[in-house]
């Protein structure tokens, strides 16, 4: 099946993705605790105008404001029975600002986390979590998105349960993890890890990757991993503008956007074909991301770890828990009757 | 697994016992954390031993382990679990029998912040570790706060953001109780995000804790500070 999105990934080199949404909407009045999703059918000028900021800025495509679109989500707005609503309004904004870019722009329907823990660890069931991912997804496709996006997802089980909501869909998807902890995900999982898992999937995401986590230089530690795999399935990078600091009452990412040039760049050298920020990226580093990647030469091999520290920061952690140099074992002796 | 020798709890020694526990709690092997209880009670354990010298003892393991980055959030529940089996039945006796307290804690995610999986840690390794813990939930107003510190005396107030957006309400906490002269009755640790220790002195709380491990830590650390200043 070809679409809009799948011919942009085919013709182009790399493609420009965009930046924050809550950093952004958070500038324009967005308190803290609302639902950002509320916000396409209240505010719905507002949200044009972040999805402009990133056309405008460059990104050949963007995501809708639909981070939060699961009901198990906007259950804590009292909002549960306007997934489908919310969703596919959040899309058709998205779909308008991208008709009239005068160039091919993408519009990929976000899809993050429930928030939930799912089972066997927690509660939430996968038929239930298929379902969840499944409404949501409907009302992205009937909005008109060209591919369904998944992100910030941090346990193996959940991508599982979006990948088969989105075959119900019957429309291509991406899927991105974020690895925050020690250079896993919360769950554990590491990047080799998740290539494995992506590469077992029916249907497999057309592109998938990292995005959020803590800094830049972790981002590309982990897109490091991907690549080391050796699969030739897209990768996809969006990291967060360097590390939030607290400065005098407000949260500022330390990130400029000369750094997220080179952050581009150098993603691009990582093996990353789809490139964006997250959290604190403002259509100011995307302006200088687009103009690092239109502008510089490919470097012709991926950075060293020591590069990275030397042009974007240090690592959060040691290790990414892959490779020979993993802390130490499990303790467990294993040696346990099981029942 | 059909070729190893089956493990009988209740052949071991106490010492043997007690490891062994660590390695079901290691393991999230609720029943068998419940088994191993039972009979060190039988054994003629006190309560509060069982506690401290099993329970206890085996999610300091697990603590350590998720601090380092070996054990991650599945295990780490699963062995908050097994604990969570071995605590109710000890809990009652607990009671009846007086034992001394670790300490207390009332925990809650502020205002605005609806993220509960981090809180949750910490509630269940601080439980691990055999604080009480009450659990004010999500999005907590200043109110909520003062009106549960009024009502529980805790020793520890514990403050949780995800968002960085909504980290710097902790502050107005903070504030508020300073206004009312009530700040120093209380260690205040914060958590959540990736923020850092700067922030936590930014705010003005006794510690920012990077993970549930080291909240546990550094519970403990000003809870004994606090005892020996009592006594001193």
């Amino acid at each position: 099946m070809s679409n809009r999105f799948t011919e942009m990934l085919n013709s182009h080199d790399v493609l420009l993705a965009d930046g924050a949404t809550g950093t952004n909407l958070f500038n324009m009045g967005l308190q803290a605790g609302d639902a950002p999703e509320l916000w396409n059918v209240d505010e719905p000028k507002k949200i044009t105008a972040l999805y402009q900021g990133s056309v405008d800025a460059g990104s050949d495509l963007f995501l809708t404001n639909t981070f939060g679109g699961t009901a198990a989500r906007l259950k804590l707005h009292s909002a549960e029975k306007r997934v489908r609503e919310l969703n596919r309004i959040g899309a058709e904004l998205g779909r308008e600002v991208a008709d009239k870019a005068g160039r091919p722009v993408a519009v990929a329907g976000s899809v993050g986390p429930t928030g939930e823990i799912m089972q066997p660890v927690g509660s939430l069931s996968h038929a239930l979590a298929v379902e969840m991912f499944h409404e949501q997804a409907d009302g992205l496709k009937e909005g008109g998105v060209d591919v369904l996006w998944l992100e910030t997802i941090s346990a193996p089980e959940e991508y599982r349960a979006a990948a088969e909501a989105f075959a119900l869909v019957g429309l291509p998807w991406c899927g991105t993890m974020s690895f925050d902890t020690a250079g896993r995900t919360m769950m554990g999982v590491t990047s080799s890890a998740m290539v494995e898992l992506v590469e077992s999937l029916d249907p497999a995401p057309l592109a998938y990757g990292a995005n959020c986590g803590t800094g830049a230089s972790d981002l590309l530690r982990t897109v490091l991993g991907f690549a080391a795999q050796g699969h030739s399935r897209p990768i996809i990078a969006k990291g967060n503008a360097g590390i939030p600091k607290y400065v005098d009452g407000h949260i500022h990412y330390d990130g400029t956007p000369e750094l997220m040039g080179d952050y581009a760049v150098m993603a691009r050298d990582c093996g990353a074909t789809i490139i964006g920020g997250c959290c604190g990226t403002m259509p100011e580093h995307l302006r200088h991301m687009r103009e690092a990647l239109d502008t510089r030469p490919r470097a012709g091999e991926a950075p060293k770890l020591e590069e990275i520290v030397a042009r974007l920061g240090a690592f959060s952690s040691a290790s990414d828990g892959t490779g020979d140099d993993e802390p130490s074992e499990r303790r467990s002796r294993g040696n346990r009757r099981r029942r | 697994m059909s070729d190893e020798d089956e493990i009988i709890l209740s052949e071991l020694d106490d010492e043997e016992l007690v490891q062994q526990m660590f390695d079901d709690l290691y393991d999230g092997l609720k029943e068998e954390i419940e088994e191993g209880v039972n009979i060190l009670l039988e054994r003629g354990w006190e309560p509060y031993r069982v506690l401290t010298e099993a329970l206890v003892g085996g999610m300091t393991i697990v603590g350590a382990d998720f601090r380092d980055g070996i054990l991650f959030v599945p295990e780490v529940l699963l062995a908050a679990n097994a604990m969570k089996g071995g605590m109710a039945i000890l809990k009652p006796l607990l009671a009846e029998t007086g034992a001394p307290r670790v300490g207390k804690m009332v925990i809650g995610t502020v205002k605005g912040d609806i993220h509960d999986i981090g809180k949750n840690l910490v509630s269940m390794m601080m439980e691990g570790a055999g604080f009480e813990v009450v659990d004010l939930g999500i999005n907590n107003p200043v109110e909520n706060y003062l009106e549960a510190l009024e009502a529980e005396q805790p020793d520890i107030l514990g403050m949780s953001a995800l968002l960085t957006t909504t980290m710097p309400y902790m502050k107005v906490v903070i504030d508020t109780l300073v206004e009312q002269g009530k700040r120093d009755d209380y260690i205040v640790l914060v958590g959540g995000a990736p923020l850092n220790e700067e922030f936590g002195k930014a705010i003005g709380a006794d510690a920012y804790c990077r993970d549930a491990a080291v909240a546990v830590e550094t519970a403990k650390d000003f809870v004994g500070r606090k005892h020996n200043q009592m006594r001193a």
